[in-house]
């Protein structure tokens, strides 16, 4: 049994017509003015698969622009899998993302290197100083590996949290670039039974996070069938360029045939058009180039569409998630990826909110509800992501979770069976029969099968927002539970084969 | 068999069924006897009516007021169980007095004059009836000389006033001056409840107790009563 997270009948933006038109227009754009590599491997991979490669003397070094045709293109989305399974270490969490399925997994996101933390003390009033009250107070810390375990830990528990992407960067003093690869991707595995993903920081390091996540599934042929761990890879630097580094590590894990996430991330009004059908059309080549790419190197091998499509801030050129057109860019990429029968990573439910409050749940309600609803296959950035991606507050994570269970509610199909007209005239009658007139008594089965929404879970008192003291108390909650550690064995085994890991994390 | 047919009362008050006809919380049991059914069984087989009240209904009704202070009951879940003990009050008040029990007390119930909500008119008389009280429920829109007229004839002990709008909440001060007019203010307390209507409002009205929610109608009631 996988996690069944949200099917929903899926909110389409664009009409059908205009779908054509966007990948007319990726088509259109790949073949002129194509696209900018940087790396030689994936130079030679278009080439041989019929692309046309111009090669630039470049300042430095040379560079390749290639005008890939729109048939290597379609054969490649052709040869992606339709249905990626993400494994977990309890193969009850594993994600099955069907393409063409609008079904809802909802995921962490990003790397940031702050964490958030929240403490609730009590001040007295000026004014009245017989009146105390409560207020949170902010504290910024530095990402480490502690911390990347208490997000885990919390994700283990959440229960709308189906996916763990590292949100948090791990800056411990012991940690360099030879060994931040397999330390985080231990770190997540061990504090969590749900799928991990993360961006893989060393080509080098490649080979042993594979090894450490094999010996954790049980052996090379139990990953194959249950990859706990995938990969995200942001080949694409925007507009319209292959980057030398993560496209090298892109070919290298298609050719490991582990589920790789194909990610691009323009920015509307600065690195890509403004104008939704240009942003939409650019990150769809984009990606498509990326996804083209790993089908060439080895074709048949798990990837994700990922589309991270932003907007700039016009006063500062930031990413801005707050506005409406981030939201709507990434509806649009929902419906390209399942015209394609790509499963879709998109992303959704984050703010430009530094602290948990209004302005952070306005702006990050607007992406949660709409983009759940256009029935992205795996949704991320939904977990607590503040300040846009610079930082992790685990109290905002919290907060999403209840967001998305109402979503969840919100999302449900109407249900019109068979019986329900018969059994609401029945009700109907009895009720009208009645001196109270109340349809009370016939809520109470519907209240425990799910049928029924619950309520905010971190309602307030009566003139007073308690909600950040609630789901304070949640997280101090979760966070009192025994983590769901590796079992003994197999983390002396991962320790004895995998180099580079922190003592520290050996008994924790 | 006595034990087993007031058990089956007890269970039956728990999962809110008042007929044979209703859900319970478990799975399978419309078609089964629910309290109407096995009240009229205890009645022809004349089990001691004290008994089935304090063990069957009072007991059921406890382990109801247990499950939702826990979290494991829901309102409607609540009312469903009240609604059973109601029924069954009103099938064995003819017996109360030959069994030596006295009635706990007779409310009227009344949405006052201009409003014509009775949501929570109709909960609080279910939950009272629940909590084995008389509770005669004269409607909606109830203007001063009803009321003055129903407590002329069914003496009850408390008259409880609903109004859910800010422009039919000054009737409440109305029927309280009303009733004083007629002299019957000091042979009945009046408590209030309703959206627009506070602890603050009821004094000042002359109301005798005010209550937020059902059950807190409940406490006033018991209090009142006891007092």
């Amino acid at each position: 049994m996988a996690r069944q997270g949200i099917l929903v009948e899926p909110y389409q933006r664009i009409n059908d017509e205009q779908i054509a038109q966007v990948h007319r227009l990726s088509m259109e754009i790949l073949a002129d003015p194509g696209i900018i590599c940087f790396n030689r491997d994936a130079t030679e991979v278009f080439a041989n698969a019929g692309a046309e490669v111009i090669t630039v003397k470049g300042e430095r070094l040379p560079y390749w622009i290639l005008k890939i045709p729109e048939k290597l293109i379609m054969e490649a989305i052709e040869a992606a899998p339709k249905v990626v399974k993400l494994g977990a270490r309890n193969k009850d969490n594993s994600l099955i993302l069907d393409g063409y399925e609008p079904r809802v997994r909802f995921a962490s996101g990003s790397e940031t290197n702050n964490w958030l933390e929240v403490d609730i003390e009590a001040f007295i009033s000026k004014n009245e100083p017989g009146r105390e009250v409560n207020f949170p107070i902010f504290r910024m810390q530095k990402g480490n590996t502690d911390r990347l375990a208490t997000a885990a830990h919390l994700c283990e528990h959440l229960d709308s949290w189906d996916g763990f992407l590292r949100p948090v960067n791990i800056q411990d003093d012991a940690i360099n670039d030879d060994n931040k690869d397999v330390n985080k991707y231990f770190v997540s595995l061990n504090n969590t039974t749900k799928h991990v993903m993360a961006g893989l920081t060393q080509l080098n390091q490649l080979d042993n996070v594979i090894r450490m996540a094999q010996l954790i599934a049980g052996g090379e042929d139990e990953f194959r069938d249950n990859p706990i761990i995938s990969f995200i890879t942001s080949l694409i630097k925007s507009p319209l360029q292959l980057v030398d580094d993560t496209t090298q590590k892109a070919i290298e894990i298609a050719k490991r045939g582990v589920p790789l996430v194909i990610s691009s991330a323009p920015q509307g009004g600065s690195t890509a058009p403004i104008v939704e059908a240009g942003i939409v059309a650019q990150i769809n080549a984009e990606i498509l180039t990326g996804i083209s790419l790993a089908q060439l190197v080895n074709k048949g091998t798990p990837v994700l569409y990922g589309s991270v499509p932003g907007r700039a801030n016009m006063h500062d050129l930031n990413d801005s998630y707050g506005v409406p057109e981030f939201s709507q860019y990434n509806i649009d990429c929902v419906q390209m990826a399942r015209h394609y029968g790509l499963p879709c990573y998109s992303s959704g439910g984050i703010s430009d909110a530094s602290v948990p409050g209004i302005q952070a749940s306005v702006e990050r309600l607007f992406s949660h509800i709409l983009i759940t609803l256009a029935g992205p296959q795996y949704l991320h950035y939904a977990f607590g992501l503040m300040e846009r991606t610079a930082t992790f507050c685990p109290v905002q994570a919290v907060l999403d979770d209840a967001h998305i269970g109402m979503i969840k509610g919100l999302a449900r199909q109407p249900v019109f069976t068979a019986s329900t007209i018969p059994e609401v005239l029945e009700q109907t009658r009895r009720v009208m029969n009645s001196s109270t007139k109340l349809f009370t008594r016939f809520v109470r089965s519907a209240l425990r099968s799910g049928e029924i929404a619950p309520p905010y879970q971190f309602e307030s008192g009566d003139m007073a927002d308690e909600t950040l003291f609630r789901a304070k108390e949640r997280l101090d909650e979760i966070l009192s539970l025994s983590p769901n550690h590796i079992e003994k064995e197999i983390v002396e085994k991962v320790f004895q084969q995998i180099p580079g890991l922190l003592t520290k994390l050996r008994n924790s | 068999m006595t034990e087993n047919l007031i058990d089956s009362i007890r269970e039956n008050v728990i999962q809110g069924r008042v007929t044979r006809d209703d859900e319970g919380l478990e799975e399978g049991m419309v078609g089964e006897p629910a309290v109407i059914e096995l009240i009229e069984e205890a009645l022809a087989k004349k089990l001691n009516v004290k008994q089935i009240i304090s063990e069957g209904l009072t007991s059921g009704m406890n382990m109801v007021g247990q499950k939702y202070e826990a979290g494991e009951y829901f309102i409607p879940d609540m009312l469903a169980s009240a609604e059973a003990v109601g029924a069954a009050m009103e099938m064995l008040e003819p017996h109360l007095a030959q069994s030596g029990i006295k009635p706990k007390g007779k409310i009227l119930i009344a949405t006052v004059k201009g409003d014509l909500h009775d949501i929570g008119k109709n909960i609080v008389s279910i939950l009272l009836r629940g909590a084995g009280y008389t509770v005669k429920d004269l409607g909606n829109d109830i203007d001063y000389q009803t009321i003055v007229d129903a407590v002329k004839e069914e003496k009850p002990e408390i008259i409880a006033l609903s109004a859910l709008l800010t422009s039919t909440m000054a009737h409440m001060e109305g029927t309280i001056k009303a009733l004083t007019d007629n002299g019957l203010r000091d042979k009945v307390k009046v408590i209030i409840g309703g959206a627009p209507v506070s602890e603050e409002f009821a004094q000042r009205i002359g109301a005798d107790g005010y209550g937020a929610d059902g059950f807190q109608a409940i406490a006033i009631v018991e209090s009142l009563n006891s007092a």
